[in-house]
């Protein structure tokens, strides 16, 4: 059995379908029998709300979720546990900087992110510009999607605040020059959010070496449970930011007259948790921090070339993403000229292919691209060399179908 | 390999080839952009109207053949009809897809559409042509 096969193997969803090729984990990572058996045995033997009662189900409750908070800060390589806020996704961890990191921001301040971000990481900052009254600049792309770092220096100002962008694009799976993206923020004391979103599914991240001061991630991308998501902030950052939403859980003492406010990472944690779903994340991490991850990456690597090099034979097939010199996750993005990606994916599904078609929540990218809408095949660690064959049979006939 | 993919037949594709309808008027009563948010279709949907009726009709539409393919059975279909017609085959065509709903006999042609009914994903392509008609038809109502 090839390793991806004994991998595959520990995923309930993909060992129930034995035919399924699933190419859609930048969408949703399918999740870990671990992570799965994680939150069963949680809510089967410790469910119980966390830092509000003293029986003993709410010590075990309480003893999970800070265990779960303690892997997360493993798989980040965070200095604290203290800096792992949970949050219902990576979405809710980027509003969160956004509303909270945003009101100590000035008129007249401004906060730089790409034209490669997820409307996740785009949208929020729409919203803060027209609330706050500061400015959002982008730095732009180049022909292939890539962010073009020579627009750094006449983008990064001294009312520049931070620089918001992704690790790595979801849409052509090329990988962010965080270095260049840091250097340029520290130059004018700006700080720097990473959205690990598309990153995760793909090894243990270290917040330290990456020296970037915010970085968001979800587990259902992780192989964890939906519902859950992480912010790992600088603590001294965290500290100087005020909550964004109010309740239980988030404050030191609530009188008639005013409240005060817990130290992070609870101060951003209001209302009761996530908390099965934090036990399953942990699962999840716990597990990946156990993988040879070399040789994983070896192998997406691998796969990745051999879709590139399939696809590119298809005639009228034009491959959106980074020349071969770009280090990328294995996503490929792709257009057929004449079809629809919506008409593709569904004669893909009818050969048993999980890809998305669509605009993938990037429009500004797609516009800078050429495109409204494409497909994307994006791979994992349970994907092999028959996912890939696959997929390749499947995009000729979906050609010939439509045509 | 499943059985034959029948959303893709060859009715489907010749109508959304044909493109009845796609350009746009000189001059038009009322006219509607409507977006699936979903996969980015888009139509852009003009009418002139005449004594109530639809004199002409001209769309741009961006998306995937079942969108094309109602945005020209519109453009094939629409002219000579009133709102309430419209509104009758947009029902039709909406119990259709989510019910199996027969054909209705003035329009016969909705039955390409029949094999969607399996994917619930593609129910909003297919209907964008025709509340985006029906949001024109409404804007050249109230304009009148």
């Amino acid at each position: 059995m090839s390793e991806a096969s004994r991998l595959r193997a520990e995923f309930p969803l993909l060992a129930a379908n034995p035919g399924l090729h699933y190419l859609d984990s930048a969408a949703t990572a399918q999740i870990h029998r671990t992570a799965l058996d994680a939150v069963a045995h949680h809510e089967t033997h410790r469910r119980a709300n966390v830092l509000r009662g003293s029986h003993r189900l709410a010590e075990a409750a309480d003893q999970a979720f800070d265990s779960a908070r303690r892997s997360v800060a493993r798989f980040l390589n965070a200095r604290s546990a203290d800096e792992v806020i949970f949050t219902s996704g990576a979405t809710a961890a980027l509003n969160l900087v956004a509303q909270a990191f945003g009101a100590t921001l000035q008129p007249g301040d401004r906060v730089l992110i790409s034209l490669a971000e997820h409307h996740s990481n785009f949208v929020p900052w729409q919203m803060l510009r027209d609330r706050a009254g500061i400015a959002l600049d982008i730095l732009p792309v180049g022909v292939n999607g890539e962010l073009d770092l020579a627009a750094l220096p006449q983008l990064v100002t001294d009312r520049t605040r931070l620089i918001a962008v992704t690790q790595c694009s979801n849409v052509t799976g090329a990988w962010t020059d965080v270095a260049a993206i840091v250097a340029a923020a520290r130059a004018v004391d700006a700080r720097v959010l990473l959205d690990g979103a598309q990153a995760v599914q793909h090894g243990p991240q270290d917040v330290q070496a990456l020296g970037v001061d915010f970085y968001a991630f979800s587990g259902h991308k992780a192989f964890a449970p939906n519902g859950i998501g992480v912010l790992w902030g600088r603590a001294g950052v965290l500290a100087s930011m005020p909550p964004f939403l109010g309740g239980g859980g988030m404050i030191d003492e609530v009188t008639a007259e005013k409240s005060s406010w817990a130290e992070p990472p609870r101060r951003f944690e209001a209302g009761t948790p996530p908390i099965a779903q934090a036990v399953g994340l942990a699962a999840a991490l716990d597990w990946m921090m156990a993988l040879d991850w070399a040789t994983i990456h070896a192998r997406e690597a691998r796969l990745c070339q051999q879709m590139i090099d399939g696809l590119q034979r298809i005639p009228g097939l034009r491959l959106l993403g980074p020349e071969a010199s770009v280090r990328r996750a294995p996503i490929v993005s792709f257009d057929i000229a004449g079809l629809h990606p919506h008409d593709v994916c569904q004669v893909l599904d009818h050969h048993g292919l999980a890809l998305r078609g669509g605009h993938h929540c990037a429009q500004p990218l797609l516009a800078a691209l050429g495109v409204d809408t494409c497909s994307r095949a994006s791979l994992a660690l349970y994907n092999d060399e028959a996912d890939v064959a696959a997929c390749l049979d499947a995009v000729a006939a979906a050609v010939a179908t439509l045509t | 390999m499943s059985e034959s993919l029948d959303l893709y037949q060859d009715a489907i594709k010749q109508m959304a080839a044909a493109a009845h309808g796609h350009g746009q008027l000189q001059s038009a009563s009322g006219e509607a952009k409507l977006n699936n948010p979903l996969c980015g279709d888009r139509v852009y949907m003009q009418v002139a109207l005449a004594g109530g009726r639809i004199a002409a009709i001209a769309h741009q539409t961006k998306g995937c053949l079942l969108c094309k393919a109602a945005a020209s059975l519109l453009g094939a279909r629409a002219v000579g009809l009133d709102i309430s017609a419209i509104a009758g085959t947009t029902s039709a065509l909406e119990a259709l897809l989510r019910e199996q709903a027969p054909v209705p006999p003035d329009w016969p042609e909705l039955a390409m559409f029949l094999p969607a009914h399996a994917y619930p994903s593609r129910h909003k392509c297919t209907l964008l042509p025709f509340r985006a008609l029906q949001a024109a038809l409404r804007q050249a109502g109230a304009a009148q």
